[in-house]
């Protein structure tokens, strides 16, 4: 048998864990768990590049597929990936060591615990995104809530309670009519794997009720407007690191779940349910950007801009053509790097001046140049600028919507102008201006460790702005399948009437 | 002569509960040795119990008492529950000053009525097996006789449980009168046919059952007893009763009337809605541990009828594997609460929690575990048990019964978490004891290790329970 890859990946941070659990502390030690843990997400990092070498792009199927008996004659624990996978795989180990780098300076106390917690959530995030059983990815879907209602509650700001109980609660309650779809699914088709899934197909009569269950759980998770408000409660409590990785992949799980269950699953359903995702993405894309503009709170305003991102994610996902579902996907990853940096960046100020307020702030640009360079970068890729990876993601879903309802696309376009304004006007407020307040004087320009973690972020952003192809390449075969198999372009001009 | 042989286990209790009784009377202070013997005879008797042909099925004294896999594996759980809730509370009555002979003798007689129970097939036997536990249980409750709370508890514990008694031998004479029979298999063979007469007998003692279990709106005495009680006699309420009854309702469901499904499965949707429920709201209020733990119990034992609801052998093995795990989260429940002990006193309010993560890791992180596993959040034991449930009543398109379920298991993590909460969001306060008995780390760490890697082989326990024929 090869080596099992996927599995060493979800199972080594939890070694990872257990060891620096098991490691007796002192304050010396406290050091060292971190390099240990910086060790163990490297290597995870580095273990899942190979895997994306060794992947295979031109294949349709699943690979390093690892099957075994779990739930005897149930449900077997099965992982495998396909391009779209893969990709996210590759985001979250890249993120997870970028934030146990920043626990530096952001976290005092308990930085053992926090480590363990970012551990184990690693393990749960890389599990989403490799299972391919509906019971196993509903495990780890779930899972990962354990360690970032932690995480928010333990280290967060004033209000961190009153925030993880939100997002623990929110989550659950959209999480549970998934749970009594899955078990049905079981019972009307008799598995749960998904792959016998999207070869046996389920009947049109249930598809419906049981896209809604799911829609249920991956609209809070992604968030789409109207059950939006837990992020940022979520985001503005959560420390440095949590932010990142809620922003940067715990988002990005509801989407992956959007393009491989309720598409691959239920496409009858999810043609029948486009208007009601094309409205609440609008809604989420238009909305939430005016919100963005009036925050005076710049994790608040980053949090509501990345609602208005996933709008654009939604929205490009069920145009179902190659065009939106490639864009969603890159929109996904790029939005996973750029608001990954963005939260950075206020971490980077946040640790220095101790409040995130902006009008606190202004005329940065005289005494951190070498912020305002990182940080521009950063708004200009969240505002998609053309030659950073935002630019892509968000030309290519509009590109599908523009394929699929012009007035629709219209208004999508509206929300990047949108977009536009509150990054720059934020950027304007925090960079230039003038330097009147006394503390803002003091502040001093990037350490070395925040200037690595910031142009490891850079790099990416921009890389893949101008050559896309090693990411579009990777997606393309599955998602052309994914189109291909359901029928999803047939359907599609059945409903055009053509 | 030979039928003796398949009741050596009961007949070995019975003998060491009267010789226990004589040689504590005997022999001056003994109440530590009685104790740690009653432990060692509970485990012999365990022994006794596994050494027996696990194949057999066979029906005793004219059909009245039945030795089969339901009745071999429940009894192994039971006393195992006994075995661990010995180990874990020794110290406990020592400190509490309730260490006195009587008290592991009660405890043994109520395990014995317990056993009775599980093996019943008779209504007669049934009612005495019950009895025999319900008394032992009403002086356990009151055994604190110096305590307030604990003496109103066992008051409370001895009036309504004698009400439902009551009403649960009406529901016998009934069934008698309507059936000719007080066996089970023949009650089945005499009722073909649905008479008003019998449908009240299956009520009435649905009422005394469901009163046994604490299920709503036949809880009252739970919270009281559960809070009144001393905390080791809680522990007790907690686990055991629950498997005997649980047995019963099995056995009286699925023997004599389970051909009569459509009358009594209103009634068991009905408990096991209002349970879960009420026992998840009712909760959240709640300040003091063992108060909280009660509702609680409520709120799983609403699950567990969910599973009985469904009137499928599957069902019904959900509902065992449900109350298995339920007996090992809450057996490690309380052994966090035995360690919250500080200067010779115990702490059962929730605000003595109150930062707890930064003295005492290690416990506040097995709490953690705990309580999630009772949230049922996965990869955690709790969230297996709940699944099982779900598969089985979802497989029966009882879509309501599920969806309400879950909504409750959402209302029960907002209570779950607030003591996580004040576990470790919260400011620290004194410490607690770090010094504990051997036997209480043991059911801690072998209770948290169980729930932290049930996920890794999830059939082991599955395999065994379909193994299990109901009829």
């Amino acid at each position: 048998m090869n080596f099992p890859i996927l599995s060493s990946l979800i199972l080594l941070p939890t070694i990872g864990a257990l060891f620096i659990f098991f490691v007796r502390s002192s304050n010396s030690q406290y050091q060292s768990s971190k390099y240990v843990a910086l060790f163990i997400t490297l290597a995870n990092f580095f273990l899942s590049l190979y895997l994306w070498i060794v992947f295979d792009k031109s294949i349709v199927d699943f690979q390093f597929v690892e099957e075994r008996e779990w739930i005897s004659g149930f449900v077997n624990y099965k992982v495998g990936v396909d391009g779209i996978s893969i990709l996210f795989i590759l985001l979250t180990t890249f993120i997870t060591p970028i934030c146990v780098i920043t626990v530096n300076a952001t976290i005092k106390n308990r930085l053992k615990d926090f480590l363990i917690a970012i551990l184990i959530l690693e393990t749960f995030m890389i599990g989403v995104f490799c299972s391919l059983d509906l019971v196993v990815f509903y495990l780890f879907f779930e899972a990962g809530l354990i360690p970032m209602f932690l995480i928010i509650g333990i280290w967060g700001g004033e209000r961190r309670v009153y925030s993880a109980f939100k997002f623990f609660l929110y989550t659950l309650l959209g999480s549970v009519l998934m749970l009594i779809a899955i078990i049905s699914i079981y019972w009307i088709t008799g598995t749960t794997d998904v792959i016998k899934l999207y070869e046996l197909g389920i009947d049109a009569k249930y598809q419906n009720l049981l896209w809604l269950a799911f829609f249920s759980s991956f609209a809070v998770k992604t968030p789409m407007w109207p059950v939006h408000t837990w992020l940022p409660d979520a985001h503005v409590e959560a420390p440095t690191a949590g932010s990142v990785l809620l922003a940067a992949i715990l988002l990005k799980m509801a989407g992956y779940g959007f393009i491989r269950f309720s598409l691959g699953l239920f496409p009858d359903a999810s043609l029948y349910f486009v208007p009601l995702v094309y409205i609440l993405s609008l809604i989420a894309i238009i909305y939430t950007s005016l919100v963005a503009l009036m925050q005076e709170d710049m994790k608040k305003l980053i949090a509501y801009s990345s609602v208005a991102h996933m709008g654009f994610v939604t929205l490009g996902i069920f145009t179902m053509t190659q065009q939106g579902i490639e864009g969603s996907i890159f929109q996904m990853i790029s939005h996973g790097l750029v608001s990954a940096a963005l939260f950075l960046c206020v971490g980077v100020v946040y640790d220095r001046l101790h409040t995130r307020l902006i009008n606190r702030y202004g005329g940065l640009v005289s005494i951190m140049p070498k912020y305002a360079i990182v940080f521009m970068v950063f708004t200009l890729g969240a505002l998609g600028l053309p030659g950073t990876s935002g630019f892509i993601g968000e030309f290519l879903v509009l590109m599908g919507a523009f394929k699929k309802n012009i007035l629709v696309a219209t208004i999508a376009s509206l929300g990047v102008i949108l977009g536009a304004a509150y990054m720059l006007w934020l950027y304007k407020r925090i960079i230039f201006g003038k330097l009147i307040n006394e503390d803002v004087k003091k502040m001093v320009d990037l350490k070395r460790f925040e200037i690595v973690t910031l142009w490891l972020l850079v790099l990416p952003i921009i890389f893949f702005g101008f050559y896309p192809e090693p990411l579009i390449n990777s997606i393309e075969v599955s998602v052309a399948n994914m189109i291909d198999m359901n029928d999803l372009d047939k359907i599609n001009k059945l409903a055009l009437g053509d | 002569m030979e039928n003796l042989q398949l009741i050596i286990p009961e007949l070995f209790i019975s003998i060491m509960i009267m010789f226990l009784l004589i040689f504590g009377v005997f022999k001056k202070n003994s109440s530590q040795l009685v104790y740690n013997l009653t432990t060692v005879s509970l485990v012999a008797a365990l022994a006794l119990i596994i050494n027996l042909d696990p194949q057999i099925q066979s029906s005793l004294f004219n059909n009245s008492y039945n030795i089969d896999s339901l009745a071999r594996f429940m009894k192994i759980l039971l006393i195992l529950s006994g075995i661990f809730v010995m180990l874990s509370s020794s110290k406990y009555i020592q400190i509490s000053k309730i260490s006195k002979i009587e008290y592991p003798i009660l405890i043994l007689c109520s395990i014995l009525g317990m056993m009775v129970m599980i093996s019943s097939n008779d209504l007669i036997v049934f009612y005495m097996g019950l009895e025999l536990q319900s008394l032992a249980l009403y002086v356990l409750a009151s055994f604190n006789r110096d305590n307030l709370l604990s003496t109103e508890s066992g008051l409370k514990y001895f009036v309504l449980s004698a009400l439902s008694s009551g009403l649960l031998l009406y529901g016998c004479s009934l069934i008698y009168g309507f059936s000719e029979t007080t066996n089970f298999n023949q009650i089945m063979v005499n009722t073909k046919e649905i008479e008003y007469g019998l449908t009240f007998g299956i009520v009435f003692i649905l009422v005394g059952l469901a009163f046994k279990i604490s299920a709503v709106p036949f809880h009252m005495w739970a919270p009281d007893v559960y809070q009144g009680s001393p905390t080791s006699v809680t522990v007790f309420f907690a686990l055991l009763p629950k498997i005997a009854a649980l047995t019963v309702f099995i056995r009286f469901l699925y023997i004599p009337f389970y051909e009569l499904g459509d009358q009594w499965q209103m009634i068991i949707i009905f408990l096991s809605i209002a349970s879960m429920v009420f026992g998840a709201v009712a909760a959240i209020g709640q300040k003091n541990l063992k108060r909280l733990i009660a509702y609680s119990s409520i709120s799983h034992m609403g699950y567990a009828l969910a599973g009985l609801s469904t009137g499928t052998t599957q069902g019904v093995q959900s509902s065992i594997t449900y109350i298995t795990i339920y007996l090992v989260m809450n057996l490690a429940f309380f052994s966090c609460l035995f360690m919250l002990k500080r200067n010779n006193e115990y702490y059962e309010n929730i605000d003595d929690l109150s930062g707890l993560s930064k003295n005492h890791p290690l416990l506040s992180l097995s709490l953690l575990v705990v309580l999630f596993s009772l949230a049922g959040i996965p990869p955690l034991a709790g969230f297996f048990a709940k699944f099982y449930i779900f598969v089985a009543v979802i497989n029966e398109k009882m879509y309501f019964l599920a969806i309400v379920g879950l909504l409750a298991t959402v209302i029960a993590a907002f209570y779950y978490l607030r003591i996580i909460k004040i576990i470790y969001f919260d400011p620290e306060k004194e410490k607690f004891e770090s010094k504990h008995n051997l036997g209480l780390k043991f059911t801690l760490v072998a209770s948290t290790f169980f729930i932290l890697t049930y996920f890794i082989y999830p059939s082991g326990i599955v395999d065994i329970i379909s193994q299990i024929k109901i009829n």
